[in-house]
């Protein structure tokens, strides 16, 4: 097994894996607390923009958004977030198409997440702030932002286990990760397929597991009794 | 409630003035960011009318789109299928009174959870490919299928049991009280009807493997996306085919989300006219058992 690891470089191949999904966590976190405000907002014409995003995003497969990243996105319309002096090129194209593509996908999900965070808020606390003469700056500041991001933890954590099991798809537009590792292993060393599965699978088992724990650790400290 | 009534006041004169301004702000953002794409594409001549008008010719759809839908369609009510017996089966493993049976099923439904479906399809697919009795036209179909049933039995299992642990325990204790055997009061009072509560969510998991059988390209399944990916290379319209193929996705699965939604609303119009009967029966009113669940259960539920 060990030699197998090395041989494949599957440290490497997880490695990638893990800057795929901090690098895209932190995008998506990014851009779904955008949408989020927007979906929230109370001008409806900005709500309706959240909501289409939402929607739109949600009901695509990642496998299409990720390869029109690349096939439509660079291929086509010439979107080239890399430059074509550096010799890791093609390598750094691809990272970051991919990275495009998983934040912009789960960006829909964080959305969701961080909404069902707010739905969590009894609508006494809102009024009670108000009666005690908060301003709304105040009101979100103090009251509604803190319960509403420890109501959105657990969904949060689910978003962010999704996102690392989901970079498998970057190989699709040959991003070297973790899919990538197991293609090659079975592809060179077909007589222990059985064990080149195990050992890609333990290491997601390995990366998500941790997460899972820390999530539902952190959502029963932190939740808001009432 | 809604999110609105938390964070915002009924607004007044001048936050109405706000509001107005903001919505113009929102519309001419959104109309420039319309703009510079058409623009962009422009640019780059995918506004041809040819490269659009190609996608909707009969011998487009007859050759790539119909079989690509139909191939989807067919991989996904497989794995629908499978997912649900196997699910099931997984569910009354978990729940079971022999510790190992407990044991074995939930190291199966954690680790196929943990695991990305791709993998799965991957590592099913070069298997059968290993094989000499296995035939390799069908290779792909089956890695697919198996790949989508492994994980979605996994968390439809997780799902009836959440559903089974929302019941009232008087449905369980009713149950063993006339008798019944605890595998007997799971099989035929508590199983079915968390079924029939989680069926919303039950409704969501099928738009996930509905997407997730899209994974089917990288194992070369000529589903949709492979199909329009070979109807662009015919006609040199790669962006365009693909637009018309996440279109098509999301037409079945924002259909899908409704009928979910639908089911949701029905359960709890029938759970809320029961609780009133049950008022006027006995003068005093309970929510019923099914309206445990809220659309936060179904939401949560949709998986990436």
């Amino acid at each position: 097994m060990i030699e197998l690891i090395e041989e494949f470089n599957v440290l490497a191949a997880f490695w990638m894996t893990i800057k795929l999904a901090l690098l895209s966590g932190l995008f998506a976190l990014i851009i779904g607390t955008f949408v989020a405000i927007l979906r929230l907002s109370p001008v409806a014409i900005l709500s309706w923009a959240g909501a289409a995003y939402v929607t739109l995003i949600r009901n695509t497969p990642l496998t299409l958004i990720i390869l029109f990243t690349s096939l439509g996105l660079w291929g086509q319309l010439g979107f080239e977030p890399a430059s074509r002096d550096s010799p890791t090129f093609i390598v750094d194209l691809n990272f970051r198409l991919a990275v495009l593509g998983l934040s912009v996908y789960h960006a829909a999900f964080v959305c969701e997440a961080i909404r069902s965070g707010v739905n969590t808020i009894p609508l006494g606390q809102a009024e009670a702030s108000r009666s005690l003469g908060l301003s709304f700056a105040q009101t979100l500041r103090y009251v509604i932002l803190p319960q509403a991001f420890r109501g959105a933890i657990t969904p949060l954590g689910n978003v962010m286990i999704a996102l690392t099991k989901n970079t498998t798809v970057a190989v699709a537009i040959g991003v070297a990760e973790a899919a990538a590792a197991l293609r090659n292993m079975i592809e060179f060393r077909p007589d222990v397929i059985f064990l080149n599965f195990f050992v890609i699978a333990i290491g997601f088992v390995i990366l998500t597991l941790p997460l899972g724990l820390l999530t539902s650790y952190a959502s029963q400290k932190l939740v808001v009794k009432r | 409630m809604s999110a609105q009534d938390v964070l915002f006041d009924v607004p007044g004169p001048q936050a109405r003035v706000r509001h107005r301004i903001l919505a113009v702000v929102g519309v001419l953002a959104l109309l420039a960011m319309i703009a510079f794409i058409l623009l962009q594409m422009d640019e780059k001549g995918q506004l041809a009318a040819n490269k659009w008008t190609s996608l909707f010719e009969a011998a487009a759809w007859t050759n790539y789109l119909l079989p690509g839908i139909w191939d989807l369609v067919r991989a996904a009510v497989v794995a629908i299928v499978l997912s649900m017996g196997l699910g099931l089966m997984l569910a009354m493993g978990r729940m079971s009174d022999l510790l190992p049976v407990r044991w074995a099923t939930t190291v199966f439904v954690e680790f196929f959870r943990a695991v990305p479906v791709l993998i799965m399809m991957i590592f099913t697919f070069f298997y059968l490919a290993n094989q000499e009795w296995s035939n390799d036209s069908w290779n792909p179909f089956i890695g697919v299928v198996v790949g989508l049933t492994l994980y979605n039995s996994s968390v439809l299992c997780e799902v009836i049991r959440s559903g089974v642990g929302s019941l009232p325990n008087g449905q369980r204790e009713a149950g063993l009280s006339i008798g019944l055997s605890n595998a007997q009061v799971r099989r035929s009072i508590l199983v079915p009807q968390a079924l029939t509560s989680m069926l919303p969510t039950i409704v969501s998991q099928i738009i996930v493997i509905v997407k997730d059988s899209a994974l089917g390209y990288i194992i070369l399944y000529p589903e949709l996306l492979t199909q329009a990916r070979n109807l662009s290379s015919s006609r040199g319209n790669v962006l365009q085919a693909y637009i018309l193929a996440a279109v098509i996705f999301i037409l079945i699965n924002y259909a899908l989300s409704k009928l979910a939604e639908a089911i949701e609303n029905r359960q709890r119009r029938k759970a809320a006219g029961q609780s009133k009967k049950a008022k006027q029966d006995e003068g005093e009113g309970e929510e019923g058992g099914m309206a445990g669940y809220s659309d936060k259960t179904m939401e949560q539920n949709r998986q990436t």
